[in-house]
């Protein structure tokens, strides 16, 4: 369970080009609950997540994780109870290793980093089992290094490092926009597919708002660092693109100006 | 070439292919430039020569390994706690050893190791003219195999994917501070022990012998995988190995074809350099090859 209390960070502080890119963000998101993000460029999705995952120090505030405060932790300490994809996939796997060395460093996730062996035999059908899941043939390529795969296939292999130890708290990044679209509907069902069967608390930035309505249990907008909507129940599924887009720009008295998120 | 100057070449190859190992984990496997290096080299060498003058050679080579960490061990805390750039950390580290080593040498720029007992000597009845190379090519197989097994703990694919991947390392839950501390100590420690191993071969200490071992390293290792390739983990070890035989070779050759000895680190610069930018000659001559491949296309028009 996370709990996001008045959250403000402010990029450049002091300069001529000082930001306020969140301003007094309140978010609570309960067990299991799968929450999709959207917001034009600049809106604070993004820094809303590294402000969670301790990537960025923030100006105010607290970050609450499972009644833990996390506010002043490191992210390297954060990240033991996050799983975290990015967009750029590859910043979430190591290129020159194998995909069984890649699996092996998520799955000791926690665990004492030492010198005992870094891929035992016991793991090595699990991480068989878990890859079949994905349907990408990886389960027969172990020995392969992650930068022979393709941009979709390290992608689904970075949400399988991510989840494979359960965290509590799944960030995902726009983690389908670099993707092509048919991988990218692939990638998205695998998500919903994880996310459900381990009951995750998760939090989606999605540039496209069709996926942002179809998929997760709630849908919050944002705009100039703040939390402009939040969707859920009846009045989510109610929604559509169309009346989401004509709400956007009654709230915002601003046009929606990303072609991206329209066509998406 | 006599069979003495390649024997020479060998055994010095061997010793110097511990200080390339140590290079290898800094600039490959965590992918940062330590300059460190040329510090660390002397700070062993010192360490063990001052050991073995009080009658103790082999515990100094263990010294001289952990001075080496240590020295390393400085440099990573400069990065990753100071925040400052890792090849000024280096320099820095570098710049501060070479007081600490004069203060090792107890103030003398040069000390001699004549008629002491050193690592090689017990094995000069066994081994009589080979001691030095059967001595080092022990050590350095100890170095190989031990590091080869550490590449595959769990700490050593850390290590590994801190170099390919920091981000990826801390969202995975590690501290990538503690892992580019412990990858640069023993880099510096592996230069440490070459160090030592270089001073007991040649019988003395001197305060500016350190200079360009960084190149000398790096020299190796590009040499060594230009030449033998980078497909397997144990297949890169042993390129670094050949490619510090390799280097030694190219040297002993340098100096057959009648070049001043001062001119070597010239030549190491000029290896490195080209070494370097193989790539860039690599793209260049696809470019000029298609511009003379259309030549012909483009006249038929």
């Amino acid at each position: 369970m996370l709990r996001v209390e008045s959250l403000s960070k402010i990029f450049s502080k002091g300069s001529t080009n000082e930001k306020l890119a969140l301003r007094d963000v309140n978010l609570s998101l309960g067990e299991g609950e799968f929450v999709t993000i959207i917001g034009g460029n600049g809106a604070g999705k993004s820094t809303l997540m590294n402000c969670i995952s301790g990537v960025y120090e923030i100006d105010n505030g607290r970050i609450t994780l499972d009644s833990t405060d996390i506010t002043f932790e490191p992210e390297y300490k954060r990240s033991r109870h996050i799983g975290r994809v990015f967009q750029d996939p590859l910043r979430g796997t190591a290129h020159d290793m194998t995909i069984e060395e890649n699996l092996s460093i998520a799955f000791a996730k926690g665990k004492s980093v030492g010198l005992q062996a870094g891929v035992s035999k016991k793991d090595i059908n699990l991480f068989k089992e878990r890859l079949q899941l994905l349907d990408l043939g990886l389960e027969n390529r172990l020995k392969h290094k992650v930068g022979l795969l393709s941009g979709g296939q390290r992608q689904a292999l970075t949400l399988l490092m991510a989840t494979i130890i359960k965290p509590r708290l799944l960030l995902l990044d726009e983690h389908t926009a670099a993707l092509d679209p048919t991988i990218a509907r692939k990638v998205l069902s695998l998500t919903r597919k994880i996310v459900s069967e381990e009951n995750l608390c998760t939090l989606m930035i999605t540039h496209n708002m069709k996926a942002s309505l179809e998929y997760g249990t709630r849908t919050i907008m944002m705009h100039e660092g703040q939390i402009m909507m939040d969707l859920q129940g009846q009045e989510r599924k109610d929604m559509t693109v169309d009346r989401l887009i004509e709400q956007f720009e009654k709230r915002s008295g601003a046009e929606l100006d990303n072609d991206r998120m329209l066509l998406g | 070439m006599s069979v003495m100057v390649l024997m020479g070449s060998l055994e010095l190859g061997l010793i110097y292919a511990i200080m390339a190992l140590g290079v290898f984990i800094s600039f490959r496997t965590l992918n940062m430039p330590d300059l460190s290096v040329d510090g660390s080299f002397v700070l062993g060498a010192a360490v063990s020569v001052v050991m073995s003058l009080n009658g103790h050679p082999f515990l100094g080579l263990g010294a001289a390994f952990i001075a080496g960490c240590g020295a390393g061990a400085i440099t990573a805390l400069l990065h990753t706690k100071l925040k400052i750039q890792p090849l000024l950390a280096g320099i820095l580290t570098m710049l501060a050893l070479y007081s600490v080593n004069l203060k090792v040498m107890g103030g003398r720029a040069n000390i001699p190791l004549i008629n002491k007992i050193t690592v090689f000597s017990p094995f000069e009845e066994i081994l009589r003219d080979y001691n030095k190379l059967g001595f080092s090519l022990a050590v350095l197989l100890l170095i190989l195999f031990l590091l080869f097994l550490f590449l595959k703990t769990r700490l050593g694919f850390v290590l590994r994917a801190t170099g390919d991947n920091d981000a990826m390392v801390r969202a995975l839950g590690v501290n990538t501070d503690s892992i580019i501390l412990v990858g640069l100590a023993l880099s510096n420690g592996l230069v440490g022990v070459a160090g030592a191993l270089i001073a007991q071969s040649q019988s003395f200490v001197d305060v500016g012998m350190g200079i360009g071992m960084v190149v000398i390293g790096l020299a190796s290792v590009i040499i060594g995988e230009v030449v033998f390739g980078v497909s397997s983990l144990l297949r890169r070890l042993m390129a670094v190995i050949l490619g510090s035989i390799l280097y030694r070779l190219i040297i002993a050759f340098a100096l057959e074809l009648g070049m001043p000895p001062t001119d070597l680190k010239l030549v190491s610069a000029v290896i490195v350099a080209i070494a370097m930018a193989m790539p860039v000659f690599k793209k260049r001559l696809s470019v000029v090859k298609r511009k003379m491949s259309k030549t012909p296309h483009e006249r038929s028009k």
